[in-house]
């Protein structure tokens, strides 16, 4: 690892001067991404500014029709928490999933859907329950946040505080893990806001997003046999050592159909 | 940079670099070689320590973000004459060949433990998922787990 000038600010706004006045500098949340890419020095910033200290970013408030998880929350955190558990369980049972234990006991929400890494979990239920992402600056609704391969509507120095998850009547996810990262080949979730419903798609392009085709399908008709004759065309899809994109597309379907049998049996 | 940081139940205030991974702190600046480096690309797990009493990576973490942190490592939770449970377990069901992925495991068998309720084969299994062992095929190591379980409660 290259080396670096190490700051932890106690507030957001100490974090945006650091991130101002450093010639190249990057957040640093749980670390899961970033200091391993940095030992591998595919990263190099000038300056690492560690968000740990920042009271505004933690914290997790359920009421009855939303979930709002403070940024820095850890996944464990997430994954263990009783209200969410309760209220948005799809939401516990995804974050159960991500990487392994030591990772999720560092990983956090934020960092995750900063860094937008095409095959994490958390897009798809950003995608999915069509969250709103809070940064230092503004809203972001999830339908205009992820732009592209580790691209999102964040501006550079922009630091995301919250993200705040509609509940909806019932949601599920699924996901093909790849075997060794336990990242997500492909993972859809589906989610059934009293009839209205979302598909988000993580895994299989080169950023998380909406299946608008199996959506429709799926309109009035949740169940398994409403999408199959869904066109999922691989155009653009990721198309690497895990998987082809034409595997890809197929298990778009096979991860839905699971995720809808999970919701209707 | 100065970095202050409980390690197995002593303070200590050092001074690193900001790159300092907390692992290098432990082995080379505490020479605290039990916690190993394996793969040091986030993957293996031998470096597994509690931090704040939870398992964590130490190559993937900085010195810099363990300050004001309790830090257990293997040599901190036995010793050869009063061996913990699960370090015990680990020598009575054989759980181990080579022993390099040990430490790692042994540390992260006990947060998995201390943060579960039920635990049978399966769910020692996906908990371990952080932990490769290149030697054992696993099955001793679920046997001990599971054989260590009940006495920490």
């Amino acid at each position: 690892m290259y080396q670096f000038r190490y700051h932890k600010p106690a507030t957001l706004e100490e974090a945006v001067d650091c991130y101002q006045s450093a010639e190249d500098g990057i957040y640093l949340a749980g670390g899961q991404t970033l200091l391993p890419t940095m030992k591998q020095r595919l990263a190099a910033p000038s300056d690492v500014i560690d968000l740990s200290a920042i009271d505004r970013l933690t914290g997790i408030e359920v009421t009855s029709d939303e979930v709002r998880v403070g940024a820095f929350t850890r996944h464990d955190e997430v994954a263990r928490h009783e209200g969410i558990r309760r209220r948005l369980p799809v939401l516990a049972f995804l974050a159960a999933q991500i990487g392994d234990g030591q990772v999720r006991n560092r990983g956090t929400i934020g960092g995750s859907v900063a860094n937008s890494d095409p095959a994490a979990d958390y897009p798809a239920a950003v995608i999915g329950l069509g969250a709103t992402i809070n940064t230092n600056a503004r809203q972001i609704a999830a339908d205009d946040y992820f732009q592209d391969l580790f691209e999102t509507a964040l501006e550079p120095g922009e630091i995301i505080t919250r993200i705040d998850f509609p509940v909806p009547s019932r949601a599920a996810y699924r996901k093909f893990p790849n075997p060794a990262s336990r990242y997500a080949v492909v993972g859809v979730l589906v989610a059934d806001f009293d009839g209205r419903i979302r598909v988000g798609i993580t895994g299989a392009g080169p950023c998380a997003f909406r299946g608008t085709a199996l959506e429709v399908a799926l309109q009035g008709n949740l169940n398994s046999a409403a999408i199959e004759g869904v066109e999922v065309p691989d155009v653009g899809f990721n198309n690497d050592l895990h998987a082809s994109a034409e595997y890809r597309a197929h298990l778009v379907k096979v991860m839905a159909r699971r995720a809808i049998a999970d919701l209707v049996g | 940079m100065e970095v202050t940081l409980t390690v197995n139940g002593s303070q200590h205030s050092l001074e690193v670099a900001e790159n300092t991974l907390l692992v290098d702190l432990l082995r080379e600046h505490l020479r605290l070689t039990g916690t190993h480096v394996g793969c040091d690309t986030s993957q293996c797990g031998a470096c597994t320590v509690h931090l704040d009493g939870r398992s964590v990576k130490s190559c993937s973490v900085l010195a810099a973000q363990a300050d004001g942190a309790e830090i257990t490592t293997i040599e901190g939770i036995g010793s050869p004459d009063d061996l913990h449970p699960m370090q015990a377990a680990f020598r009575e069901c054989h759980a181990l060949q080579c022993g390099f992925c040990t430490p790692g495991m042994i540390m992260s068998a006990i947060d998995l433990v201390q943060s579960s309720d039920d635990l049978d084969r399966r769910a020692v299994r996906e908990g371990l998922e952080g932990n490769l062992c290149r030697c054992t095929g696993y099955h001793n190591i679920v046997d001990a787990v599971l054989r260590a379980a009940p006495q920490m409660k």
